[in-house]
């Protein structure tokens, strides 16, 4: 049934026109007094220096990565967790070796140093 | 008049339902924000915006700011990206009022002169829970668009900072969430409250915090960490990256972040009433006297709940406001009791931590509800 989307569609319409209308209202009813210096990136006052656009630790690429693999293992978990009394064992058993194997992931990521912040 | 159309004005008036006393709830916390930091730093906070004689506690002040913050200047930098620049509030602000529309605020019920059952919900989705997490997780695209649109290096290092430490306490969260579901088998938030009701043993209800401590205990931290507020605030850390991902941001824009990390707040207390505090039900009260008893097919809305009389339905609804509202002022205490964590700790609590611990209260709960 499609029909109980009908409120979030209205929800989402209604959100995103109330950011829209604090987003219009800040950009049209303040004053304009733009110079040179305040357009300059704000780094407590020192002249920037360099681009922003460089590397940064490949830490936080591994996270997004490690991230996606253990998402996706919830959204495996959750048709289970619903019908995890209909299932019993049978159910209960497959969805450990699951978690296992996901755990041994787990236990390799960190071994190899992955989670390790210095 | 078609029942569609109909049916459009019961949604309407629902939505305004939630969100009005959302957004009152968020300005009102801003203020709660200061007085009760004030009370613990020994000051007196907020106390001179007035509107003649009347200060009222300094009540005033979310109503002056406001007003401040649209008529202030809207600076964008340079270097920024417009387009993006302007699209992160945004990103920011919609999904935590959107995340608010599957949390029931009320029992279904029977208002006289209407033909049918009314569900005090806006939309009540067979996968809710799925839907807050898939909305929910939306605001990352936010910080990091606003890190990255304003092209400056503590904007993009506290983007950096953030969507690391959300992507990392989002699996924590869910794995919690998981405990709930295999305890009360839905992922439907009316039957998730509903189920609540049921009695434990001792005249205790079977509420999400008694069944499920340690799923308690994970999706309240995971879920504090995903509000990037102390002692999680490394993403804005003051004292290290000046503000982080809102950096260049000011005027209402700026309030744009600042409204919807409050607005988050009341979401996640909503949430944690929802899940682990028996929703909507009044402690003590016996469900079956308040409900009618027997369970009807809502049309649109729902698949068979109990439904309560107005007078009823209306208790219910101030019980889950103010225990939404008492978890918003103990979620306040907890920003400001604790010191801001390092970040390495951040994430080492996240993956080393939790997530372990998550994982343990996924099987030991399936273990216990399949016996």
């Amino acid at each position: 049934m499609l029909v109980p989307y009908a409120g979030v569609a209205l929800m989402i319409a209604v959100a995103i026109a109330l950011a829209a209308v604090f987003l219009l209202g800040s950009i049209y009813l303040g004053p304009r007094a733009p110079n040179p210096v305040k357009s300059e990136p704000w780094e407590c006052g020192t002249v920037s220096v360099g681009s922003v656009r460089r590397r940064f630790s490949v830490r936080f690429y591994l996270i997004a990565l490690l991230f996606v693999v253990f998402d996706v293992e919830i959204v495996f978990l959750f048709p289970w967790a619903v019908l995890a009394r209909e299932l019993g064992w049978a159910g209960f058993s497959a969805m450990a070796v699951f978690v296992a194997v996901l755990g041994l992931g787990l236990a390799y990521v960190w071994k190899r140093g992955a989670l390790e912040w210095e | 008049m078609p029942s569609w159309w109909w049916l459009l004005i019961e949604v309407l008036v629902k939505v305004v339902l939630v969100l009005v006393p959302l957004l009152t709830v968020a300005a009102l916390l801003t203020w709660d924000e200061r007085k009760q930091s004030a009370l613990m730093q020994d000051r007196l906070g907020p106390n001179r915006a007035n509107i003649g004689p009347f200060t009222l506690w300094g009540l005033i002040h979310p109503i002056a700011d406001t007003l401040k913050l649209f008529f202030k200047e809207d600076i964008v930098p340079d270097r920024a990206d417009k387009l993006l620049h302007a699209l992160a509030p945004i990103l920011a602000l919609a999904p935590s009022l959107i995340v608010y529309c599957v949390i029931p605020f009320g029992p279904a019920v029977q208002i006289p002169g209407i033909g049918r059952p009314i569900a005090l919900q806006v939309a009540d989705l067979d996968a809710g829970l799925l839907f807050i997490f898939a909305i929910s997780s939306l605001a990352v695209f936010g910080v990091a668009l606003a890190g990255w649109a304003s092209n400056n290096k503590f904007s993009l290092l506290g983007a950096l900072r953030a969507s690391a430490q959300m992507f990392s306490y989002e699996i924590v969260l869910g794995l919690a969430a998981v405990g709930v579901i295999v305890v009360f088998g839905s992922v439907r938030m009316s039957e998730l409250v509903a189920r609540q009701a049921t009695p434990l043993w001792g005249g205790l209800p079977s509420w999400g915090i008694l069944v499920q401590p340690l799923g308690f205990v994970l999706f309240m931290v995971a879920a504090l960490a995903e509000l990037k507020r102390s002692p999680f605030d490394v993403p804005e850390g003051e004292s290290e990256i000046v503000a982080g991902f809102w950096t260049e941001y000011s005027g209402m824009r700026w309030g744009m972040f600042y409204v919807a990390e409050f607005v988050e707040v009341s979401v996640l207390s909503g949430l944690l009433v929802a899940l682990f505090f028996g929703g909507y039900h009044i402690p003590g009260v016996d469900p079956g006297w308040a409900l009618t008893g027997h369970t009807v097919a809502i049309p649109f809305t729902s698949h068979g709940l109990a439904i309560a009389g107005w007078g009823w339905g209306l208790l219910m609804m101030l019980a889950f406001g103010l225990k939404v509202i008492v978890g918003d002022v103990v979620l306040q205490q907890i920003r400001w009791t604790f010191p801001r964590f390092r970040y390495d700790q951040v994430m080492s609590l996240g993956w080393k931590m939790l997530l372990p611990l998550a994982l343990l209260n996924v099987l030991v709960t399936g273990a216990i509800v399949i016996r």
